[in-house]
């Protein structure tokens, strides 16, 4: 039935419906997240994102409009202005992080609009320059495309919304067709900065890399580049550590052990496992879950808003989130994979990474299986400027399915 | 160039690695919730609970303490206890700042609560017991600022007849450091209350009960946001009633006919169970000032007062017992000296009696002439007991009143208890004067109730009570209990019926006939018997005594009374009138017919009675 409504531009009635059906859940849940005994900010705040939603869609039904090639025509320009927020915030940013453009009676996140700016960059450079992708240098363009919004957010810090950006440039890389290897190579780099705590297991990296380059036989050349890439990266790894944020080094330790800071940094974890495993299979029941009641569950209505549902709908709820979750993530890689325009695919394809990393990475913070990474969850999660963008997305990834 | 059909044909590829890691993923996730919601919910569930519960106690009122009658003397009425629940210190203390003027914490106090933090920093603290309603008011007014802060309605001791009761009940307070530290306060935690003296301190486990537990639920700040109500919490087990043999009503016109700005004390037994139907010491304190922690100020005041308010003079100070002591002379004497009550002397009284070198004074400087001991108890001789003691000899003396209990305890129901003093041989002498430093003269003083010779209230009122009944002695007890009824002490008056009919009448003569030393304070309706005693101590003035019983041929109550200085010379003695209108007034609130004629009926004229 839904697949038969015909609106111009909506190119998949479904997921559009089901796109929906979500945010009107999301704010339920924020709604929910905003009954608490102790005077919270999340009190009455589902209705700011009522406005939200309601822009959200005036930019769903634009986006769906712009033919394939005007949004083409318009990446640059997207890309352009993302990057002039992004320095403008470091100026003039305010809230906690200093990520937040006071944008007259609302708030506009610049790393949230960065993410589409760059995607739509990703998908025009990509999308017109099909292979062969012999030489990793033919990959500068989308490398330094990534980077200059990767560093940007970096600075703020913003350490969650820079990962998406790696993210996105894997994931479009991916779907260009790139060799795996050579985004392996490409992302060796970043590996060496993980293994780098650890010189035995850097080195044990390294030799792969080494061992790699060999059997595929590249430019020397460029062997080499990458050799120092990871030689550099790994020397990195302590001199970032030191210089990270207390907040942000605790945030990665108590993901080893929550007890070591249990009133500190491990409180949001451990609070929001109690808050989901208290739940149990049925729940507390809508409204009433006890741990966010008495705020014992911090960021309820944001990054931990999937707590709630934990808390108050129990493992059923979870269940059918989760279901409805995959759902959509696989609807929006239908629209990718049967697209044959390489632009339009490439734009739903990346859509679809934003999504997942962000789905995987905030559940798994909310059930202890990740460090506290501060990344909403898509469609539930409080924050307008996010939705607008994902909106807009569904937008054009509307049309990607309209001209198909 | 790839071609678009190679490029798809790896999209076809990639697309379907794509959706194998939309399970993949999510997969991971789901098992993390199966393993959060299904398998370890008990564990968080329970996590839950404690973030959100605490305990808080909820005391167990006492148990109600009845006079005879069925009159509270002990009561609880409901109190409000400010108490801070367990959090950071600084907090704590910035918490008892802000309450500290309206609260009136000094800062002794406030000392004392944060070092009862440091030790129990889980527990919540009381930081004031029995906060008035202002002081409630104050705090519920300001709920945001004072969000650690518990306002709890407990149960609080009252005593309605106060002063005149204080003594026998004690008081309760907060359990202090040493009780703690004491076996018998094994599961009481600091900040509760105990019984601190008398009957609370006495029957403290009985009294107590248990307390109750309640749950409150607080939120991430740790401050109270509802109370969870009795049903999910242990109720607290009220402690046990108890029901005394004292008249409460008594022991209120005691306390308004005591002499004004004399001390002493008086206690009335049951002879026959040893019920104690009165006790009243003066002056006497406000056990209610003890509730919620007494001032520190009045507390001093009370224990320095030169005239030690709280001192129970019945069951803890002994006095020379003076000549109410001559019934145990007497009677010792009838067992093992062969006197009789028309025993006569060779020396009459003519105000006093050489011993050797010393003049031993009658009381009546012109003498008492011929008597004998009949007349010499109605009249009260000294001579004539100088006499008796030197004819029953130390020796016998120091046995016999040892066989009577003197110089122990008589075992009531009171803490506290002292024993009173005399002494047990000669080596009693020895030790303290010195071999050969002494003379046999001491019995002389002995006789007379002075010399080394000290009794409670409770002692010479249990020997009365023998006396009076001729039945083994009771115990005093304070509870009405059968079984407290029942018991008897380990000693007997072992006294011929007939002989101690003769006493009894010698000590009905006292009161009721001309010239006894009580004549003036007869009753007008029943026969009240007992004796006199005016005890010479080295303070002041001699003390008051009377101890008697009535109606003497029936005996409902026994009365022992001691006004301290109570008798200058000349003056008429204090504590005769006391006890006479004490008796007077429990045998009319027993409904006890008046008898005919009252009076003592001799025994001569009674139809001898078989095996008499």
């Amino acid at each position: 039935m839904i697949a038969r409504l015909r609106i111009p531009g909506v190119g998949d009635p479904t997921l559009l419906v089901l796109v929906l059906f979500m945010t009107g859940l999301g704010i339920a849940m924020i709604y929910s997240a905003g009954l608490v005994d102790v005077p919270s900010l999340a009190t009455g705040i589902w209705v700011r994102q009522l406005y939200w939603f309601g822009v959200a869609i005036v930019a769903l039904a634009v986006t769906s409009r712009f033919s394939l090639r005007f949004i083409e025509w318009l990446a640059p320009w997207a890309y352009g202005i993302s990057v002039f927020l992004l320095i403008l915030v470091l100026f003039i940013g305010t809230g906690p992080n200093g990520s937040w453009l006071e944008l007259g009676p609302g708030r506009l996140q610049p790393a949230e609009v960065a993410k589409l700016g760059t995607i739509l960059m990703l998908a025009r450079v990509l999308g017109g320059a099909p292979g062969p992708y012999e030489r990793l240098l033919e990959l500068w363009k989308p490398a330094v495309i990534t980077l200059v919004p990767f560093a940007l957010v970096l600075l703020q810090p913003d350490l969650g919304s820079a990962m998406i950006f790696g993210a996105l440039l894997l994931a479009a890389l991916y779907w260009s067709g790139v060799p795996l290897f050579k985004i392996f190579l490409l992302a060796s780099p970043g590996l060496s900065l993980l293994l780098g705590f650890n010189w035995i297991a850097w080195g044990l990296g390294f030799l792969v890399v080494a061992a790699g380059l060999y059997v595929h036989r590249l430019f020397v050349l460029e062997a080499v580049g990458v050799l120092l890439a990871n030689v550099f990266t790994g020397a990195l790894t302590l001199r970032i550590w030191d210089s990270l944020a207390d907040y942000q080094r605790n945030r990665l330790l108590v993901f080893l052990d929550p007890d070591i800071d249990p009133l500190g940094a491990g409180w949001h974890l451990i609070q929001s496992k109690v808050a989901i495993g208290s739940g149990g299979f049925i729940g507390a029941g809508f409204a009433n879950g006890p741990q966010k009641r008495l705020a014992f569950l911090p960021e309820q209505h944001t990054d931990f808003i999937f707590s709630v549902v934990g808390e108050e709908f129990g493992f059923i709820g979870v269940t059918l989130f989760l279901v409805l979750f995959a759902f959509l993530l696989w609807r929006v890689l239908q629209v990718a994979s049967s697209m044959d325009d390489r632009f339009g695919s490439l734009i739903a394809f990346c859509l679809f990474a934003v999504l997942l990393t962000h789905i995987v990475v905030n559940l798994g913070m909310a059930v202890g299986m990740m460090p506290v990474i501060g990344l909403p969850l898509p469609l539930l999660s409080y924050g307008g400027s996010f939705l607008l963008v994902l909106y807009a997305g569904f937008g054009i990834v509307q049309r990607v399915a309209w001209e198909a | 160039m790839k071609g678009d059909n190679e490029h798809r044909s790896i999209r076809k590829q990639r697309g379907r690695w794509a959706a194998r890691a939309i399970f993949f993923c999510l997969s991971i996730v789901a098992a993390g919730f199966i393993n959060l919601q299904i398998f370890s919910t008990d564990l968080y569930t329970l996590r839950s609970s404690e973030n959100r519960l605490r305990t808080i106690t909820v005391p167990a009122p006492r148990g109600t303490i009845y006079d005879r009658h069925g009159r509270a003397i002990a009561d609880n009425v409901p109190g409000y206890d400010v108490s801070m629940l367990p959090g950071p210190r600084d907090s704590i203390s910035a918490g008892l700042d802000r309450l500290a003027d309206r609260l009136e914490l000094s800062p002794e106090r406030r000392t004392a609560l944060l070092s009862r933090n440091r030790d129990r920093p889980g527990e919540a603290l009381v930081v004031r017991e029995n906060a008035n309603f202002e002081q409630v008011a104050f705090i519920e007014e300001r709920r945001p600022r004072f969000r650690r802060v518990v306002v709890d309605q407990r149960p609080h001791r009252r005593y309605p007849a106060g002063p005149a009761i204080a003594h026998m009940i004690g008081y309760v307070g907060e359990i202090s450091q040493e009780e703690l530290a004491r076996p018998e306060y094994a599961g009481y935690e600091s900040g509760q209350s105990v019984g601190k003296a008398g009957l609370e301190q006495q029957y403290e486990h009985r009294l107590a009960g248990r307390d109750g537990i309640r749950y409150a639920e607080v939120n991430a700040l740790g401050s109270v946001v509802r109370d969870l109500g009795v049903a999910q919490a242990q109720p607290p087990v009220p402690g046990d009633d108890l029901h005394l043999g004292i008249d409460l009503d008594l022991q209120m016109y005691a306390d308004s006919v005591f002499p004004d700005g004399m001390r002493g004390g008086v206690v009335a037994l049951d002879p026959v169970t040893g019920e104690v139907l009165l006790l009243y010491s003066h002056p006497t304190f406000d056990p209610n000032a003890f509730i919620g922690g007494i001032p520190l100020n009045l507390w001093n005041a009370l224990r320095e007062h030169p005239d030690e308010p709280l001192l129970d003079r019945v069951s803890m100070a002994s006095y020379p017992p003076g000549s109410t002591w001559k019934l145990v002379m007497s009677t010792i004497g009838m067992k093992t000296a062969d006197l009789a009550i028309e025993t006569y002397h060779a020396d009459t009284c003519d105000g006093g009696l050489w011993y050797h070198t010393r003049y031993f004074r009658c009381w009546l400087s012109r003498g008492h002439g011929r008597l004998n001991l009949s007349e010499a108890i109605k009249h009260s001789c000294n001579v004539w007991f100088y006499q008796a003691g030197q004819r029953i000899g130390l020796d016998p003396l120091l046995a016999g009143v040892g066989e009577f209990g003197f110089g122990r305890a008589t075992g009531i129901d009171l803490p506290s208890e002292r024993s009173g003093l005399f002494p047990d041989s000669r080596q009693w002498y020895d030790d303290r004067l010195g071999r050969g430093r002494w003379t046999e003269a001491v019995v002389w003083n002995l006789s007379i109730g002075q010399g080394e010779n000290e009794q409670t209230l409770l002692a010479m009122a249990q020997f009365y009570a023998a006396l009076a009944t001729g039945r083994a002695p009771v115990i005093p007890h304070l509870v009405r209990d059968e079984m407290l009824a029942q018991q008897r002490a380990d000693w007997t008056l072992d006294l011929p019926e007939v002989q101690r009919r003769q006493l009894v009448d010698a000590l009905a003569r006292v009161v009721n006939e001309p010239g006894g030393t009580a004549y003036g304070n007869r009753l007008a309706r029943w026969t009240l018997a007992g004796k006199t005693g005016t005890a010479q101590n080295p303070h002041g003035e001699p003390h008051s005594w009377f101890v008697g019983f009535a109606p003497a041929y029936d005996p409902r109550i026994v009365i022992a009374a001691v006004v301290e200085h109570g008798h200058p010379d000349g003056a008429p003695s204090l504590a005769v009138p006391l006890a006479a209108g004490i008796v007077d007034r429990h045998l009319e609130t027993l409904g006890l017919p008046p008898e005919d004629a009252p009076g003592v009926r001799p025994a001569e004229a009674l139809p001898p009675r078989a095996g008499g």
